[in-house]
């Protein structure tokens, strides 16, 4: 055997060996610090949960997304699926969201139910930040809201709570952990670019999840859950988008 | 090794890039972009919504870590073992008896560009198209002059790759195919004379 194949080969066998300690003991701190997605099944899930495990850390300085100029509004602002169909949304619609009420319950001390002016005399923040659509294309606006986290203050979270869940009035549920439920830009937003949120971008109320692509920011919110495991609801995947072969995980 | 494993990553990744590519096939400068705003150019593909983004997607996070994995391996390997130093680095000084089955110069500067400069633009680009990332690093999408730009220049250096796998091959089938495969599976050249 020649010099340069037996260096090869011991350099192969010290990699093979570094490899999989290491993957062994990654597997253990990831189950342990909750960077395992809910989506991590399948062949699909080894990309999700590197992505996942790997920005979850690098986010865990608290990073904020960009914020932007006024000049930097965009002035074309598309949107992506259709206004809800469901007879209960189209009467609310009518009605001006007047009936409209978002109810949140789950592990929280003081499940409760807000209408709209209630939400819009909670405290608010405005943000001008980037929003792209996983086709492509992408767009800057204004948001304001309620953020998320003062909610979930409000309420009570229980020291148990894991994630939060968002149910609208169409089929396109979807959760959040607590690194983005708590995070500062996450609003439950009623305003875009100064005015009433449009109707085809959610009204009256949707999420605004600044890190994450436009599929998590979830319109035409009914109801918020917070719960410790997503295992029960739906398929188990923590939202639609693993059902439909997306990811839970949309920052990419 | 990583060659393969590389092989079988980028092939995931030219696929579901284009599969991905078909849901928007619009290119934009800046920040922002979608119809109804200008775009820099279209490109002459039919527009395909049938949620082949879908896969397109996790195949081509999954092919990129591949990729990427296997390409870090590649990048130790070849300082470690001295490959970069003899083979990859051009040196005017070589003794001509060595030439034989060596790289010439413009074969080296091309592969060092390609694997120290192109993938790594593709990277670069690919990041700044996260928002997690742009977070944590807005520079790597400002670099670029905004998320679009990043976008249009991903694209740009996908086709530099391809193009480059193109020439690539077309080389080892002129050295010829069989004694290349052989020479890369085995580590050994065949000798001239019948053993």
């Amino acid at each position: 055997m020649n010099e340069p194949a037996s260096r090869r080969r011991i350099i192969t066998a010290g990699l093979a060996a570094a490899g999989a300690s290491g993957l062994a003991y990654g597997a253990r701190l990831a189950s342990r610090y909750g960077l395992i997605p809910p989506d991590s099944g399948g062949i699909w899930g080894i990309g999700e949960t590197l992505t996942y495990a790997t920005e979850r850390v690098l986010m865990s300085g608290g990073s904020v997304a960009r914020e932007f100029d006024r000049s930097a509004i965009s002035g074309v602002t598309p949107v992506n699926g259709a206004v809800p169909g469901a007879a209960a949304y189209e009467r609310l619609l009518a009605g001006r969201f007047s009936d409209w009420r978002l109810r949140v319950d789950g592990l929280v001390a003081r499940p409760s139910t807000f209408s709209l002016d209630e939400l819009k005399q909670l405290p608010s923040r405005s943000q001008i930040t980037h929003m792209a659509c996983e086709e492509g294309w992408s767009f800057i606006a204004e948001w304001t809201g309620v953020p998320l986290s003062y909610l979930l203050t409000l309420g009570g979270m229980s020291p148990r709570a894991r994630f939060v869940v968002f149910f609208p009035f169409d089929e396109n549920w979807d959760s959040l952990d607590l690194a983005d439920a708590l995070h500062p830009q996450t609003l439950l937003a009623y305003g875009m670019n100064g005015q009433d949120l449009p109707t085809p971008h959610g009204a009256p109320l949707r999420l605004r999840v600044a890190r994450q692509l436009g599929y998590k920011s979830v319109k035409y919110l009914s109801r918020i859950l917070v719960t410790d495991s997503l295992k029960d609801i739906g398929s188990g995947g923590g939202s639609i988008s693993p059902d439909i072969g997306y990811s839970w995980f949309a920052g990419i | 090794m990583t060659h393969w494993i590389f092989t079988l990553a980028f092939f995931g990744l030219v696929v579901s890039g284009v599969a991905i590519l078909l849901a928007h096939p619009r290119f934009y400068w800046g920040e922002t972009g979608g119809y109804g705003a200008a775009s820099l150019f279209d490109l002459p593909l039919p527009l395909v919504l049938t949620g082949q983004t879908g896969w397109g997607r996790s195949l081509h996070f999954l092919c990129a870590w591949m990729a990427v994995l296997a390409g870090l391996v590649y990048a130790v390997s070849v300082v470690v073992t001295g490959h970069f130093g003899r083979q990859l680095l051009p040196a005017p000084t070589r003794p001509r008896a060595a030439e034989e089955g060596a790289y010439n110069v413009l074969q080296q500067l091309t592969y060092l560009a390609v694997v120290f400069v192109v993938f790594p633009m593709a990277i670069l680009t690919g990041l700044a198209m996260s928002p997690a990332i742009a977070s944590v690093v807005p520079q790597a999408v400002t670099v670029w002059g905004g998320q679009q730009s990043a976008r249009t220049v991903h694209f740009f250096v996908a086709d530099l790759l391809v193009l480059f796998l193109l020439v690539h091959l077309a080389m080892v089938i002129r050295a010829g195919f069989s004694s290349r495969m052989r020479a890369m599976i085995t580590g050994r050249i065949a000798s001239k004379e019948p053993r």
